[in-house]
């Protein structure tokens, strides 16, 4: 590689890098991404320069590479623009899955008989490259299978399935650790499927509800396997991109985590919380709750000074965004201040209740973070909780029990609070949330877009009344 | 080890500092897309595609080689456009 090839690749990874330091703001956060995507052409442009310069690549593995890039980039494209924005965390775990395995396959096309192996490719990271792109692939596919409803979101466990999965974990250590010291492509198959095997069976036990931590970890995980993929073919900006998205996959990791109060082990192990929200049966050990009709909550909205509407989980499940954006717009338009408080970890990822907001047009002025609207409940006539719940409950307060500790809403310091569920059940911390007994506390049962439109409908009627 | 390993070793290590250093400080509103968006970088590995697809020369290879431009390729053209499909909804 000569000097000017190294110097333009060094120029990509700073466009990743300055691409992800723009997007710390949400002004300049587009803008970053175009700069990271316009290194990632660079890159690609120069590196179909370098192969034609070197000119060792056979007819038949160019015409192989541009039909699959060819195809790659049709069906990527064609997701990218038809997913609905409901439906992202699952795209983002397909791209994992995908990243994890093109970044394996190198590994394995690197170690191939017959093709002329690179001074630099070391048997270790070949190993650390398809155990970890391997895991992520099957792993991200049955991550997103949860999050899709293909395969059941609640944890799906079997008897001796963590001693099974053990074995496969040992299995391809020991697999791993013999094709480090002497090579051989059995040992890389064997090596393989226990990897796929173990990404299958240690995804399966989590529930729904932490998919968004384990979909944050798989992407960290594709990073580092593409870095390692980096260091099997020694190429510079793979190992630059793919430690940066290792890092920064690892850091979300956390926030995610510390956010829903989880310890990263605690979710991994699985077994914890459930698919969607729970349809217990409403006779759990909670007190007794006010039920409301919408006619009765509408009447509250319509005549409130300042309302707050606190989105969740069960929105964006519900596909009600549109939905709270209008009932916010008609109650604006009847005098009433509202706002929306947004919890960092509302939705299925940290950010997405904004990402959907966003989509329905609801102005970002009245997007506001946990530490922007607490302040502000005491003021608050009405707080319309649509399909949230861990972090309403004031039981985090408290020591001593699974919610503890964790930042929430404090919707019960305002007057009143008007709770749109699906039933009693539980969220994913799987206790009874305090404030639906709260006697300010009003609960309207149903599915958010059906209550919303309901809402809205009510509303509609007073504006004709008057 | 070889100076290029140790070269190679030296760049993984503060990547990743510097991977840690830029993420620490965007706001919880952006966590999906700077999500989606790291998801997009890491489809750099169509690059290493392209790098390991001059050293093939079997039927196998070839075989390997398709579905990994087509993984890779999705990876890269998906990640980018989805994320800005997200982040052109934010400036409204």
């Amino acid at each position: 590689m000569n000097t000017t090839t190294h110097l333009l690749y060094l120029g990509t990874a700073v466009c990743f890098v300055l691409g992800l330091h723009l997007m710390n703001s949400p002004a300049t956060a587009r803008r970053g991404n175009q700069l990271s995507a316009f290194g990632m052409a660079v890159a690609i442009a120069l590196t179909v320069v370098v192969l034609i310069d070197e000119g060792t690549i056979t007819r038949t593995a160019a015409v192989v590479l541009a039909i699959g890039v060819l195809v790659g980039s049709t069906a990527g494209l064609v997701a990218a623009r038809r997913v609905k924005m409901t439906a992202m965390p699952q795209l983002v775990s397909l791209f994992n899955a995908v990243g994890g395995g093109a970044a394996a396959l190198i590994a394995f096309g690197d170690a191939l008989p017959g093709s002329t192996g690179r001074p630099t490719s070391t048997t270790l990271a070949t190993f650390l490259d398809v155990l970890i792109g391997a895991v992520t692939f099957s792993g991200s596919l049955i991550a997103a299978g949860k999050l899709a409803g293909v395969v059941p979101g609640r944890p799906l466990t079997f008897a001796g399935g963590r001693l099974v999965n053990l074995l496969l974990g040992l299995t391809a250590l020991t697999a791993g650790v013999l094709y480090t010291a002497r090579g051989g492509l059995g040992a890389l198959g064997i090596l393989t499927g226990a990897a796929l095997a173990v990404g299958v069976l240690a995804t399966l036990p989590i529930g729904g509800a932490d998919m968004p931590v384990v979909i944050s970890l798989l992407n960290a995980c594709t990073g580092t396997a593409v870095a390692m993929a980096g260091f099997v073919i020694g190429s510079t900006p793979l190992i630059i991109a793919g430690a940066l998205v290792g890092a920064a996959g690892g850091i979300l990791t956390k926030l995610m985590a510390v956010a829903m109060n989880r310890s990263l082990l605690n979710i991994v192990a699985g077994g914890f919380g459930t698919g969607d929200e729970q349809t217990v049966s409403a006779t759990t050990a909670i007190g007794s709750v006010r039920a409301v009709t919408a006619d009765d909550a509408a009447l509250q909205l319509a005549y409130a000074r300042k309302v707050v509407i606190v989105p969740g989980y069960g929105l964006a499940a519900a596909q009600a965004q549109h939905e709270v954006v209008e009932l916010a717009q008609a109650l604006a338009e009847r005098g009433v201040d509202v706002s929306y408080g947004i919890h960092p970890v509302a939705g299925r990822m940290p950010g997405h209740m904004n990402v959907l907001l966003a989509e329905a047009n609801a102005p970002y002025p009245l997007l506001k973070d946990l530490d922007e609207i607490n302040p502000q409940f005491a003021a608050t006539d009405v707080v319309l909780v649509v399909g949230a719940n861990d972090v309403t409950n004031p039981a985090a307060r408290r020591p001593g029990n699974a919610v503890s500790g964790m930042p929430i809403l404090d919707v019960d310091k305002a007057r009143s609070v008007i709770v749109v569920k699906r039933s009693l059940g539980h969220g994913y911390a799987g206790i009874d949330n305090e404030l639906y007994t709260n006697p300010r506390t009003a609960m309207l049962f149903g599915d958010a877009k059906v209550v919303l439109t309901a809402l809205i409908t009510e509303l509609q009627a007073y504006a004709v009344g008057r | 080890m070889t100076p290029v390993l140790l070269a190679d070793i030296t760049v993984f290590v503060l990547s990743v500092l510097v991977g840690f250093e830029v993420i620490t400080k965007v706001p919880a509103t952006l966590h999906t897309p700077l999500m989606s968006g790291a998801n997009a970088i890491h489809g750099v590995v169509v690059v290493g595609v392209m790098i390991v697809a001059a050293s093939i020369d079997t039927t196998i290879g070839y075989v390997l080689l398709f579905v990994a431009a087509a993984f890779a390729a999705a990876n890269v053209v998906g990640g980018y456009v989805v994320t800005d499909r997200m982040l052109e909804m934010f400036r409204r």
